[in-house]
């Protein structure tokens, strides 16, 4: 997988961490993979709303990617839940049901930006740059992994 | 069965394979079907529920599924990993989502369920329900199928229509 210029968190300089929700462990795993390209790390995983409320409360990541449709409670919800708690949570919804409905409701409920599946890491990274804004930066050419 | 429904399903099928797989996909057979669905290789199906509902199979030649996982995992896969399955599911969920997305776009209401894994038994069960189209897509690694079941809700449709009071 390509690599891209490691982001890292301004205050700092340690890798971005991620929480990733989503009830496919193998969409969590390519997103793993993902993370790992863009020189972050993940501190928790979660197969549903629930399980990401009481992760992001236990992880208090710096970004979190969520899918919308899990069992149990979905994205969205999770979201308005997560984001009452922790109104300064950023949360990038990951999701092939990408129209337009879903995507308001979930930016109305306090979600940052949202990508459909399949994910493409260029798309995927931008946005997490756009995201993080002043508070992510890009590591200095020789401290992070460059593109190859 | 609806064509202008089931479009998006091929549409989506083909473009996700494409960019899976790194080589173009065709459609080398469509049949109906009535009866109980054998699956050829292995197979998860989503449910959706509105004024189009059913259910699309997924059905991936071991070998095909095998390479998809590969490319998104970054290594080389065996057909017989444990994670080989979860990625028909996957790559369901995404085919899926991406054909009731446009369908959405077009109008159409509807929920979407999360992917399931299924086995032989299931997938002979769920193609007793109704007329299913079944599409094969011919790739390099083996065949895809994709097995359509939906009806579309027109009377909703019409009771949304407003009426006129003379």
């Amino acid at each position: 997988m390509k690599q891209f210029e490691a982001l890292t968190r301004k205050k700092d300089n340690q890798p971005v961490r991620y929480l990733v929700v989503d009830d496919s462990v193998f969409a969590r795993k390519s997103l793993a993979k993902m993370i790992e390209s863009f020189g972050g790390q993940v501190v928790g995983e979660a197969g549903d709303g629930c399980t990401a409320i009481t992760e992001y409360a236990r992880t208090k990541p710096d970004i979190v990617l969520m899918d919308i449709t899990m069992p149990q409670m979905e994205g969205i919800e999770a979201v308005e839940r997560i984001v009452h708690e922790h109104p300064e949570a950023r949360i990038v919804m990951v999701s092939s049901v990408g129209y337009q409905d879903n995507i308001l409701s979930a930016l109305q409920k306090g979600a940052r930006h949202f990508v459909q599946k399949p994910v493409k890491p260029d798309a995927l990274y931008e946005i997490i740059r756009y995201v993080l804004n002043d508070d992510g930066i890009t590591a200095p050419v020789g401290a992070g992994e460059k593109s190859r | 069965m609806r064509m202008d429904l089931i479009q998006p399903f091929i549409g989506s099928l083909d473009a996700v394979l494409a960019e899976m797989m790194n080589s173009p996909a065709r459609i080398v057979d469509l049949t109906m079907e009535e009866e109980g669905y054998r699956k050829k290789g292995l197979a998860a199906s989503v449910v959706f529920r509105g004024e189009v509902e059913g259910r699309v199979i997924l059905d991936m030649d071991p070998g095909a599924a095998a390479q998809v996982a590969s490319f998104l995992t970054g290594g080389e896969l065996d057909p017989g990993e444990p994670i080989v399955p979860e990625t028909v599911c996957e790559l369901a969920n995404m085919v899926i989502g991406n054909a009731v997305t446009q369908l959405n776009d077009r109008g159409f209401q509807f929920k979407v369920f999360p992917p399931e894994v299924l086995t032989h038994a299931q997938c002979e069960a769920a193609g007793q329900e109704s007329e299913a189209t079944i599409l094969c897509f011919e790739t390099p690694k083996g065949n895809v199928y994709l097995n359509i079941s939906m009806h579309y809700h027109a009377r909703r449709n019409r009771e949304r229509t407003p009426v006129g009071v003379n």
